[in-house]
């Protein structure tokens, strides 16, 4: 049997961290629509250009704040213990070292662009990810810590001011925790588009483990929606020996 | 590499056809969910996580952790909300029902009426502080009053009181408390604010204050504050919002 690309307990976080973060998200807008604004009563808040405007509401979930605040609260654990099972494995797994950051990432990751922006023809070479994926799935779970962080600082502001000082107090906290979740749901907005676009192998392989190497976005030189389009592009790579 | 055109639309075995399908209905999913209260059968574990969560929140509570306003925090002055859940701000009328006393009673040995002077007399505590509301903003104001743990001990409670519950002529609004966060040194039966006399904006005559509490937890136009053996919910806590409501 050819090895799983990911591991079961990748697989199962991952969906479990799917499910927790589109509540979560969507919960924590419907909460920061009872006042979507940061200012201290009696103040002006310097760095969130839409203070007083709402998110609208097909954004959000949880239907009222008080649900909302049940589900936030609820998912929460299911979050930060997914979210330590997921760490603890690629700590131990030796996972880890797919995604830390290293010298040339930022190089790789320009050529990564430059491909995409059909400067490059040919796909960079990569390993298990291409650099710029790395970075996203590195600074993922950064974005996820910190908003862990700050939003235990604005559950528990008294008893763990601490926490909420060094966040800057309750005002900030609230506002990192903010920026946190917009972090996290721009690289997931992302993540799914170029999933779809550029390596929809990938969506199975995350379900059952299965991956054919053939199918990688290298190996078919794969740009966003390139196995959408009509086969014609065949005739770029190199003509076969007659 | 094979030529069959069906490896381009083929996607781990699933076809487009099948694939669109499957994305149709994930969407579908999510767009049903959108403003949603969420599944219904949801509900009991909410609940359950809600009386789990109460039990952290009692485990972290520490008497010693205060509440302290940011160095250069302005006050909130009059841009305090007024809340209430009558239809009109509600005012003691004297001539109808008799001059205010709050009434302290429950389990304790000495039950207590006190005219707002006999609160006025008891040691006298000003509180600059956070008010955290459930909403997520918050406002710095100063609170006037007398501590609860002197009124408490005033009244002697009995050691099998382990809740609170504070009572109001604000309709039937009550909200019930774990003694622990009621017995908190910042925690206030308050009857000024900004060093002036409590407003019927904001809870006249007397009305509990404390940072350790959401605001909706820190009932405005106080009545009764009864001990109790067990707790009492209250009328937001009721409607689902925590029970707990600390900070």
């Amino acid at each position: 049997m050819e090895k799983k690309r990911h591991h079961w307990i990748v697989r199962v976080t991952h969906w479990v961290n799917f499910v927790a973060i589109v509540i979560m998200v969507g919960s924590g807008l419907r909460i920061f629509n009872a006042y979507p604004a940061f200012a201290r009563r009696g103040e002006v808040f310097c760095c969130y250009p839409f203070e007083h405007k709402p998110i609208p509401a097909w954004l959000t979930f949880g239907g009222w704040l008080g649900g909302a605040r049940n589900w936030h609260f609820a998912m929460m654990w299911v979050l930060v213990v997914n979210g330590l099972i997921y760490l603890a494995f690629v700590y131990l797994h030796g996972e880890w070292r797919d995604l830390v950051p290293r010298k040339g990432d930022i190089r790789d990751s320009w050529q990564m662009v430059k491909f995409y922006a059909f400067k490059r023809k040919d796909h960079p070479h990569q390993g298990k990810h291409n650099a710029l994926q790395k970075t996203a799935y590195f600074v993922l779970p950064v974005a996820g810590a910190l908003a862990v962080a700050s939003g235990i600082a604005i559950w528990k502001p008294v008893q763990l001011s601490w926490l909420t000082n060094l966040l800057g107090g309750y005002v900030w906290a609230r506002y990192w925790h903010f920026m946190a979740m917009l972090v996290i749901v721009i690289l997931s907005v992302i993540h799914v588009f170029m999933v779809f676009a550029v390596d929809p192998y990938s969506i199975p392989s995350m379900i059952t483990g299965n991956y054919d190497e053939k199918n990688s976005p290298e190996a078919r030189n794969a740009r966003p929606f390139y196995h959408l389009f009509p086969r014609r592009r065949q005739a770029q790579s190199p003509p076969e020996p007659t | 590499m094979k030529s069959d055109p069906k490896d381009y639309v083929s996607i781990g075995g699933v076809d487009r056809r099948e694939f669109l399908a499957w994305g149709g209905i994930v969407s579908a999913a999510f767009l049903a969910a959108c403003n949603s209260r969420g599944p219904k059968a949801a509900s009991k574990l909410l609940k359950y996580a809600e009386r789990k969560n109460r039990v952290v929140e009692r485990a972290l509570f520490r008497h010693t952790s205060m509440d302290v306003v940011r160095p250069g925090a302005y006050d909130a002055g009059n841009k305090l909300p007024s809340y209430y859940i009558s239809r009109t701000v509600p005012v003691w009328d004297e001539s109808v029902r008799g001059k205010w006393a709050l009434e302290v009673s429950g389990l304790v040995a000495n039950p207590t009426r006190l005219t707002l002077e006999d609160l006025q007399r008891l040691p006298r505590v000003s509180n600059r502080v956070n008010h955290y509301c459930v909403e997520g903003w918050t406002a710095v104001e100063t609170w006037t009053g007398c501590r609860f743990s002197d009124l408490a001990n005033l009244v002697r409670v009995s050691p099998e009181a382990r809740f609170v519950d504070f009572q109001s002529f604000d309709d039937d609004y009550h909200e019930s408390w774990d003694m622990e966060s009621a017995m908190h040194k910042q925690t206030v039966v308050a009857y000024g604010l900004d060093g002036k006399m409590l407003e019927p904006a904001h809870g006249a005559p007397a009305r509990v204050y404390s940072p350790v509490k959401l605001g909706y937890k820190n009932t405005k136009y106080l009545t009764k504050i009864v001990f109790m053996p067990r707790m009492n919910g209250g009328y937001w806590s009721d409607m689902g919002y925590e029970w707990y409501g600390g900070t």
